[in-house]
């Protein structure tokens, strides 16, 4: 292994079912479910998957689901909206974080 | 942008496809039938008739694959048109599906749907939209309604990048208007006009699930622009001509290849439109579908090849000749002009 992260372990996904298999079937049988059509299409779900992709920073994921994205009908500018939501999200999240840091700040401070 | 004929493209010579294709070191499709316990494709029943009546078009699609646009010439003469329609009187073939090009600026197009229509056939014109926008065909659609003719338009987004980098700059606001139009004389409308939508990928990938593709876009066409349809295809694009020459110039003929191979669905081999289709060539070869007929595989095994031949032996009952496009129509969903087979 010279590198943590390789574009072929994607395909390589299902050997996590080889042991404990009766986990891995749950994962998969609730995943599926996931990611069917319901009250969202399977588009929309997919574009939500790719913005999640984005703020956990999985490079397989990512992969995934650009791929799913465009099966399923989107485009790079959805895409890119998609990712900016994510976005949005990480930044607001450092954001309101401030909150807690003034919190501290005007107690202690002159 | 003129064809790769016109420009005189490497891709335009069927051979340097074959070449490509073979090059991806992808197995021979017959042989990956074997492996899956499948046995040669013979036709079952013929149902469909597909005619294509020629190359000119007035759209030039960067998927295309029959290397369809303005600058092609090959055109049906009325002579094989008259051979066609005595194909349909001889058999018990229930639809005419014609396709092209633009069909409907081929000269025998009003000629073919006449007659099948007189012979009680069903009549399918693929179309591409904005040919029912040009000045000339103004009388189009009501001809089309009037006679009944299942009207399978090419859509591959509800949304303007998608289709437009597919299919050129402004064809979605012309399409979107070509659809208002089909709409407001009864077509998608329920009324027994039926007006089916093609979506094909943007890209070197496959399609989506058709009933979810469906769903986004009768959601999508009917909030943005008031649109109806009946059905949606979706139709896998095959690794030839344009849509071949954008996998080589983009690096992704080797990825392509190996993901339609990867994909091979043994539940889609029943439903391939080989089996129940015989398609015709302009100039009156017969072929196994109109993606043979644009590699220049016409039919094989010793089946009558064109139209007269057919006419002299009537039989059409026939082995599918194969290649390495095949894995276009068996992977994942599987892919037909009817779209999705599993």
């Amino acid at each position: 292994m010279d590198t943590y992260y390789c574009p072929h372990d994607l395909a390589k996904f299902g050997d996590m079912g080889k042991n404990r298999p009766e986990l891995w079937a749950k994962f998969i049988d609730y995943y599926g479910s996931v990611f069917a059509d319901g009250a969202l299409t399977e588009r929309e779900k997919a574009l939500i998957a790719l913005a999640v992709a984005h703020t956990v920073q999985c490079p397989y994921c990512i992969d995934a689901y650009t791929n799913a994205c465009l099966e399923k009908g989107s485009d790079l500018d959805q895409m890119t909206e998609a990712v900016h939501v994510a976005t949005a999200i990480r930044g607001g999240s450092s954001l309101v974080h401030g909150v807690q840091m003034r919190n501290v700040a005007l107690k202690i401070g002159m | 942008m003129p064809s790769l004929q016109a420009s005189r493209h490497p891709l335009a010579v069927t051979d340097e496809q074959h070449r490509i294709l073979a090059r991806t070191g992808a197995p021979r499709f017959d042989d990956v039938l074997s492996r899956n316990g499948l046995p040669l494709l013979q036709t079952a029943r013929i149902e469909v008739l597909q005619v294509n009546v020629g190359k000119l078009c007035n759209q030039m699609c960067a998927h295309c694959h029959v290397d369809a646009g303005p600058d092609r010439r090959e055109a049906m003469s009325s002579e094989t048109a008259r051979k066609v329609i005595e194909l349909l009187r001889r058999h018990d073939i229930a639809t005419l599906d014609i396709t092209g090009g633009a069909p409907e600026l081929n000269p025998q197009f009003r000629f073919l749907v006449d007659e099948a229509v007189k012979l009680g056939r069903r009549v399918i014109d693929r179309c591409n939209l904005t040919v029912l926008m040009l000045p000339g065909q103004a009388d189009l659609i009501p001809y089309l309604a009037e006679r009944r003719v299942v009207v399978t338009a090419s859509l591959p987004s509800f949304r303007q990048a998608g289709t437009d980098a597919q299919r050129g700059d402004g064809i979605f606001e012309k399409s979107i208007a070509a659809l208002e139009r089909l709409n407001r004389l009864g077509y998608g409308k329920r009324t027994g006009l039926v007006l089916d939508l093609v979506h094909n990928p943007v890209g070197a990938f496959l399609p989506g699930k058709q009933a979810s593709l469906e769903r986004d876009y009768r959601r999508e066409l009917a909030s943005r622009y008031g649109i109806d349809f009946d059905h949606l295809h979706a139709i896998t694009n095959m690794p030839i001509s344009r849509f071949l020459e954008f996998l080589e110039r983009s690096g992704n003929t080797q990825s392509y290849m190996d993901l339609l191979v990867r994909s091979f669905n043994p539940v889609a081999v029943g439903g391939v439109m080989c089996r129940t289709h015989l398609s015709v060539g302009w100039d009156g070869a017969l072929y196994d579908c109109d993606f043979n007929q644009m590699l220049a595989l016409p039919i094989d095994h010793g089946a009558p090849a064109t139209v007269d031949d057919l006419l002299a032996s009537g039989d059409l009952v026939r082995r599918v000749r194969t290649g390495l496009h095949c894995f276009g129509c068996t992977a994942g969903a599987g892919s037909s002009c009817g779209g999705a087979l599993a």
